[in-house]
């Protein structure tokens, strides 16, 4: 078994960090977004774009890549966080988000922004067009590619989750590796209040899946049970980890806190939140910055990052 | 010897496609013997993707095998691919503009004796309100055949449909699909008949009966209902100066609205709209369902009178 070494989880923790402080700060500049997603799901996404995920930023159709389907859709600050860290776009495009003429849009388009590849926003529909992708890679023969979709507790309110979860068992998919954002919060409650999901495990199991279980947040649990999952299990059966984590995690008034599952910090709000991720972390005090106002119009004068007005 | 039955040409066509392109395939929600891609599955077994009753799901792969490179044909009735996947069409396929062919089988009253939950009335009006989508709804077998072609060589989620029985041949033997252009059939300046699907057949009947009456109608047949022909609808406005549209579906947002919404903003003129009257239909004999819901070449002819008097 490959163990992650002390410098990879260090490099992977800094990577979770910056997806956190880009993403509060994209939602704050854009004032639009789900902060207690893009929080919970920080380390998840870390481990997928910066030691998992085999892609090109360079050459983002490259036919042997990895695919991502971000199917909890809303939680697309901290993918734009990844897709601009990994270079598939320039850093100062994140404070178009959810601008007018934006590629960045409040929730993804595969059609506007490099490195996404499906588009999405409403719940229940991305790890139907993951069991497709995982289908039509086998088709074409790629063989060492694998698809990764992310999905949300709440989203498993969803019929369509377990139409694609049978489906998923029955074409014993196991290019497809499934992450559950296991949060316990949905929009407006937490999840076993609103529609409970337990027993999580044994749903999916039973579903045909061979399912774990991690802590969401631990950089060192996420790598091994990725590893696991795209090397060590069982052929014939796609892999589900439920990675449990906090909503709104790193930020104590947010966390497990639905009012901000859609709700977007004032500078000052988000100011306050940054410093104590950064005190959660162990790094010098850093507040919200003010460069979001430069980096736009730096990106509004390049006609190659915002879309020309019709 | 029995005319094929338009599922049959379908079927056999996806076949002939599939030859020319490893890439196209089949996805199924339990109903192959129905929609007759049952012919597909007996050739190219491994192309053929049975997803079960679970339309959702089977339109969301379809979208993630677009995105994979692949041509896929998500097939089931016209009732459940535009109603139960709506929302999967919609964000799934058409936002992203994914290479998804949608057919749209059992379309309207000629679907046996199913009723009004199988008996798609309103998935022109539907499919036709989504940016992105191509709609279309073949006259005969001929034009089913061309058109899947073009389907196939274009690049675009399309929705056709499939209607289930044998119907009339209507298009010339010289006859080439092209892609938002109608079909004159007949000469006429008394009055215009638009008819979609099989239904420009009524209306080649209906202009029959006018004749006897010395009235002469123009037919037009207009297969491609998005991107529509305005300027060939403008072209007979002129000519006839009144319309009346036939169409296998509700008179609310498929054919009529669609040639309503030219006519209003590029030529008005006097028209008519023959097609169910927003109802949910029931169930019965085919022939008796175009009586009750007055879809017949009688009502059309009907309708071409009232219209000519209202010029």
């Amino acid at each position: 078994m490959r163990r992650p070494t002390d410098e990879q989880i260090a490099m992977l923790e800094e990577k979770a960090y910056q997806i956190r402080r880009l993403a509060l700060e994209m939602i704050t500049y854009g004032q639009v977004g789900h902060p207690g997603g893009s929080l919970s799901e920080a380390e998840i996404l870390a481990c997928l774009y910066f030691s998992e995920l085999n892609v090109e930023p360079q050459n983002p159709k490259w036919e042997e890549r990895d695919r991502f389907v971000m199917s909890k859709a809303h939680g697309c600050p901290g993918q734009y966080a990844c897709l601009a860290m990994r270079g598939f776009f320039p850093m100062e495009e994140i404070y178009t988000y959810g601008a007018i003429d934006s590629r960045l849009q409040s929730h993804p388009d595969m059609r506007k922004t490099p490195g996404v590849e499906m588009s999405g926003g409403a719940l229940g529909q991305g790890l139907s067009t993951a069991v497709g992708m995982a289908i039509g890679l086998r088709h074409f023969q790629k063989w060492n590619a694998r698809v990764y979709c992310l999905i949300g507790d709440g989203e498993t309110n969803e019929g369509q989750i377990w139409e694609a979860a049978m489906a998923a068992a029955q074409y014993k998919l196991d290019n497809l590796i499934a992450i559950v954002d296991y949060n316990k919060v949905q929009a407006k409650g937490f999840v076993y209040d609103l529609m409970g999901v337990e027993p999580f495990v044994d749903k999916w199991r039973a579903f045909g899946w061979e399912v774990e279980e991690v802590d969401g947040h631990d950089i060192r649990d996420l790598l091994e049970a990725l590893y696991r999952a795209r090397q060590i299990h069982v052929r014939g059966k796609p892999s589900m980890i439920i990675a449990h984590t906090v909503k709104g995690k790193g930020v104590s008034w947010m966390e497990f806190n639905y009012r901000w599952h859609t709700h977007a910090p004032l500078p000052d709000e988000a100011d306050k939140a940054l410093r104590e991720i950064c005190d959660r972390y162990g790094r010098p005090p850093e507040g919200y910055s003010k460069t979001g106002e430069d980096a736009v119009q730096k990106a509004r004068s390049s006609s190659v990052i915002m879309d020309k007005p019709a | 010897m029995e005319a094929e039955e338009l599922r049959e040409t379908f079927g056999k066509m996806l076949v002939e496609l599939a030859r020319e392109n490893p890439n196209i395939l089949v996805l199924d929600g339990d109903l192959n013997t129905s929609t007759r891609t049952d012919i597909f599955l007996a050739e190219f077994p491994k192309r053929f993707v049975q997803c079960g009753i679970a339309e959702q799901n089977m339109f969301g792969i379809a979208a993630g095998l677009a995105a994979a490179g692949c041509i896929p044909f998500p097939t089931t009735f016209a009732v459940f691919a535009t109603k139960r996947a709506c929302d999967q069409i919609s964000i799934s396929i058409a936002y992203p503009k994914l290479n998804v062919k949608i057919p749209g089988c059992y379309p309207g009253l000629p679907t046996g004796k199913a009723g009004a939950s199988h008996q798609s009335t309103d998935d022109l009006a539907i499919m036709r309100s989504m940016p992105n989508m191509r709609v279309l709804d073949p006259g005969d077998a001929t034009e089913l055949r061309q058109m899947m072609r073009a389907i196939v060589a274009y690049d675009g989620p399309v929705y056709f449909r499939v209607t289930r029985p044998s119907v009339p041949d209507i298009v010339p033997k010289d006859y080439h699909f092209e892609w938002a252009k109608s079909v004159n059939l007949r000469k006429g300046a008394d009055v215009t008949l638009i008819g979609t699907g099989f239904m420009t057949y009524y209306c080649m009947e209906a202009a029959g009966l006018l004749a006897q009456d010395g009235i002469q109608a123009r037919v037009d047949h207009h297969p491609c209902l998005k991107p529509i022909d305005k300027d060939g609808i403008i072209a007979a406005a002129k000519e006839t100066g009144c319309v009346v549209t036939a169409e296998n579906h509700g008179i609310n947002g498929g054919l009529g609205s669609a040639v309503a919404e030219v006519l209003v903003e590029g030529h008005p003129v006097p028209m008519e709209r023959i097609g169910i009257r927003d109802v949910f239909v029931e169930c019965g004999e085919v022939p008796d369902l175009f009586v009750k819901y007055r879809v017949r070449p009688e009502d059309i002819a009907e309708a071409a009178r009232n219209v000519i008097a209202r010029r």
